[in-house]
């Protein structure tokens, strides 16, 4: 509310408090109703148990998160994490200098070339995703070009593999790593650059010695902003994936929609979201030593 | 100014450029080769065979589409038009009034932006099994609103923000009522943001596979659903002809958006 509100208006203050509790009652009792009470009823639904007649009953235990750990489980969690961990590596590889390419050389086509980032991440993912399964499948257009070129003899088993489930990703949230490197390669200071090189340093040096730790709060921004999503992703190993590439958010769908171990299925979720607090946290206070840094 | 980038300005190198190029290359192949085969009389989907209209003449007689998307269409609207109202009038409340927990209610709006949507998705699921709810097109709209509100919060209030609250003063000092104020004062002026919010959750509401495959009933398929089952069956050029189309959608939604948004950063 603004400071300079008229003197005589004590009274409507009052009024316009009811007025602000009234409008924002329905927001907040929807809220409440369809999404904190049943983000708290997983996390209650965790501590139970599936019975021998297959019925969910109250145990107030904490073995289902123990069993998260388990030799099946736990290679599939880190599965995930290095799958995460790799999208964001190649997003930030290939974000960075396709970032640095619009801030520094864009001109006046820097909106159109940032908007043409953004536009495919508008459209349906389920779509895009399943256009890479055409792409890559045995007789798709990658291996036929592959193989009108001579470069292999067979087609190569591209789809149902680490690989194409990584290519998936990164495709899916490149735009999320482009975005925050742009902003902090945009308000880099050029009369920087011109001084190392007026200095002497080359552009390598000029690079690793001060743009990159410049543009460092970008980076973890833009790591964080693919980790976090790619780690809880399922449709895109479900789609381009096999049996070997199941990532946690798969194993989730299976308790919920296959073998109804929802208690299970709730406590994997909460240590889904556990890890991304964890890593969200982590990314935080990286960019803070990142900042103090620059 | 534009030639910063490398001290000597020689302009960006090849490199560079060719590194650019791949990559819109890279983002966009996909969504080229997905519209091109939709018009591939090759029923493989492998390589170009000529051009043709069949699927999407197939598509008119296809059921189940079209139950898809007036599924779509319902959860849509219904969606967009709950949320744009909820979230008005909370994005209202959160700038131009003060009261108990307001601090609180501006944390809640991002709760959907940070809970990933598979957690989200079968935590509403849980939440209705456990009032004995069956799944429905339904409890489909109620999962939509409930994570589409908080973008409309975000977009009206980002328009609240820069507006002027002293023309809402004068209307109330000139003896306005609250609601003329709001009807001939406020409303128009954040009329723009609340349409790109109604649009923003309608692409939302629209495109969303994860929190509708958890919230759907049987029968109850949207657009999303039906191509994901079709999937299962391998890939064929029906599912691009679908696909093209909701392609064709949602730029159009969010072209719209954009300009919009550009209309009222411009003033």
């Amino acid at each position: 509310m603004s400071p300079m509100e008229p003197a005589s208006s004590g009274s409507r203050r009052i009024a316009s408090r009811w007025v602000g509790l009234l409008l924002v009652a329905p927001f907040l009792l929807y809220v409440l109703t369809f999404l904190i009470l049943p983000l708290a009823s997983v996390v209650v639904l965790s501590t139970h148990q599936v019975n021998d007649q297959y019925h969910v009953e109250p145990a107030w235990t904490l073995d289902n998160y123990r069993r998260v750990l388990d030799p099946d489980n736990l290679p599939i969690l880190l599965r995930s994490a290095r799958y995460a961990g790799l999208t964001s590596f190649f997003c930030l590889l290939a974000g960075y200098p396709l970032a640095w390419f619009i801030a520094r050389h864009g001109g006046r086509h820097k909106p159109v070339l940032l908007l043409l980032v953004m536009l495919p991440f508008w459209t349906s993912y389920l779509v895009r995703i399943f256009s890479w399964m055409t792409l890559l499948q045995t007789e798709g257009l990658l291996n036929g070009a592959l193989l009108g070129l001579g470069v292999i003899h067979e087609p190569l088993g591209l789809l149902n593999t680490p690989f194409s489930v990584v290519l998936g990703l990164t495709y899916g949230f490149l735009p999320f790593a482009t975005l925050p490197l742009y902003v902090a390669l945009e308000r880099l200071d050029g009369t920087l650059l011109e001084a190392a090189a007026d200095l002497g340093a080359r552009p390598a040096t000029t690079f690793w010695k001060v743009v990159f730790p410049l543009s460092l709060p970008g980076v973890v921004a833009g790591g964080l902003l693919t980790f976090v999503p790619a780690m809880g992703d399922f449709v895109t190993p479900e789609i381009l994936g096999g049996v070997d590439t199941l990532m946690i958010g798969n194993l989730i769908q299976q308790q919920f929609l296959a073998s109804y171990d929802w208690p299970f299925g709730s406590a994997l979720s909460l240590v889904l979201m556990g890890l991304m607090l964890v890593s969200i946290l982590a990314f935080l206070k990286l960019v803070g030593s990142a900042e103090s840094l620059a | 100014m534009n030639h910063l980038g490398t001290g000597r300005s020689r302009g960006p190198n090849w490199i560079l450029r060719l590194h650019a190029l791949a990559v819109y290359a890279f983002l966009y192949a996909p969504i080229v080769v997905l519209v091109a085969f939709s018009f591939n009389a090759d029923h493989r989907n492998a390589a170009w065979k000529g051009f043709t209209l069949d699927w999407y003449v197939r598509l008119l007689s296809n059921e189940t589409v079209h139950r898809a998307v007036a599924n779509s269409l319902k959860v849509g609207l219904v969606a967009t038009l709950v949320a744009t109202v909820l979230g008005t009038m909370a994005a209202l409340a959160l700038s131009r009034h003060r009261f108990l927990g307001r601090g609180l209610v501006g944390g809640l709006v991002f709760i959907p932006l940070v809970v990933p949507e598979i957690v989200m998705g079968l935590s509403i699921l849980t939440f209705f099994l456990t009032f004995r709810q069956p799944l429905s097109l339904y409890t489909v709209m109620l999962a939509h609103i409930a994570f589409c509100v908080a973008y409309v919060v975000i977009t009206v209030r980002a328009r609240l923000a820069g507006m002027d609250p002293s023309l809402e003063e004068a209307a109330a000092d000139l003896g306005a009522t609250p609601w003329e104020t709001f009807r001939l004062v406020t409303l128009p002026q954040i009329l723009p943001g609340v349409v790109s919010g109604a649009l923003l959750c309608f692409t939302l509401s629209f495109d969303d596979f994860v929190i509708t495959f958890f919230t759907a009933g049987v029968g109850a398929n949207t657009l999303p659903l039906t191509i994901h089952s079709m999937l299962k069956f391998g890939v064929t050029p029906e599912i691009n002809a679908v696909s093209t189309l909701m392609l064709g959608c949602t730029v159009t939604t969010m072209t719209l958006y954009t300009w919009m948004e550009r209309k009222r950063s411009g003033g």
